[in-house]
């Protein structure tokens, strides 16, 4: 259990460094993904399956998404498909398939493990999580709501195009 | 009684933060300023649910959770933004955003 925790935060620091020092944003984005997988396994292996679930879910799914199609909307037209040809070359996908490799071991090793044996870590049931989030936690999941609400007139806001002068 | 060490979920949590706010501060894309920015959310949160998992309580995975919708507003706001910059001035450059100072 603990190997599998440390395999995956080196796996984490490494892609991290990566998306840090890429030229590149699509290439910094698949190391992105990368890091985030990895994280998502450490909270696995902290005993946290629910929370492991929605990173890879929110983070790797839907933000990433969000990342992928703001740069796709920016490179619009024919000089788009060479550039995605130059962006994404075979060789580029040898680093990330080699960590995802090492962390598909480690998801393997971490649930082969015998759940009872030592060092197990204590896992916080996801029914624990959603009794403090509706109990104590109530006011915050309120406000988080009307937070995600201004994003979202926000990002619509800021996202449309320019009106064309006095026509509408 | 957690098997690994808080200090090391700590240390790692802070590894990956300042991995951020190096990426942060070096680069000038601005797409990957708002990656840097994700990075250390999620070095927090990470430290978040290390202490839950430490202490065996729900509410560090609470605080990741609201952690979560703040990244997400913050990700929409901030790719909006940036779509915006670049219809006015064709460019991802955060150095060309200079207006103010002149």
């Amino acid at each position: 259990m603990t190997i599998a925790f440390y395999l995956a935060s080196a796996v984490a620091i490494a892609a991290t460094i990566m998306v840090i020092t890429r030229r590149n944003v699509v290439h910094a984005l698949l190391y992105l993904i990368l890091s985030l997988l990895a994280v998502a396994l450490m909270f696995f292996a902290l005993g946290a399956p629910f929370i492991a679930a929605l990173e890879v879910m929110v983070y790797a799914g839907a933000i990433m998404v969000l990342f992928v199609f703001v740069i796709m909307m920016l490179n619009l037209g024919p000089a788009g498909v060479a550039q995605e040809r130059a962006w994404l070359p075979p060789r580029m996908f040898v680093g990330p398939a080699i960590l995802a490799a090492i962390l598909l071991a480690d998801l393997l090793v971490l649930l082969a493990g015998n759940p009872a044996s030592a060092g197990q870590p204590q896992v916080v049931a996801p029914k624990a999580v959603s009794l403090a989030l509706y109990g104590p936690y109530l006011l915050a999941v309120e406000l988080a709501s009307l937070l995600l609400l201004a994003g979202l007139v926000g990002a619509y806001h800021l996202g449309r195009r320019e009106p064309k002068k006095e026509n509408d | 009684m957690a098997a690994v060490p808080l200090e090391h979920v700590l240390l790692i949590a802070g590894a990956l933060f300042a991995l951020g706010l190096i990426g942060l501060l070096v680069r000038r894309n601005i797409i990957l300023m708002l990656v840097s920015v994700e990075i250390m959310l999620n070095a927090a949160g990470l430290a978040f649910v290390g202490a839950g998992a430490h202490w065996g309580q729900p509410d560090g995975q609470v605080m990741f959770l609201l952690i979560l919708a703040v990244a997400a507003a913050e990700v929409s706001v901030g790719l909006a933004l940036v779509l915006q910059v670049y219809r006015h001035f064709q460019s991802l450059d955060a150095e060309r955003l200079n207006n103010l100072k002149d």
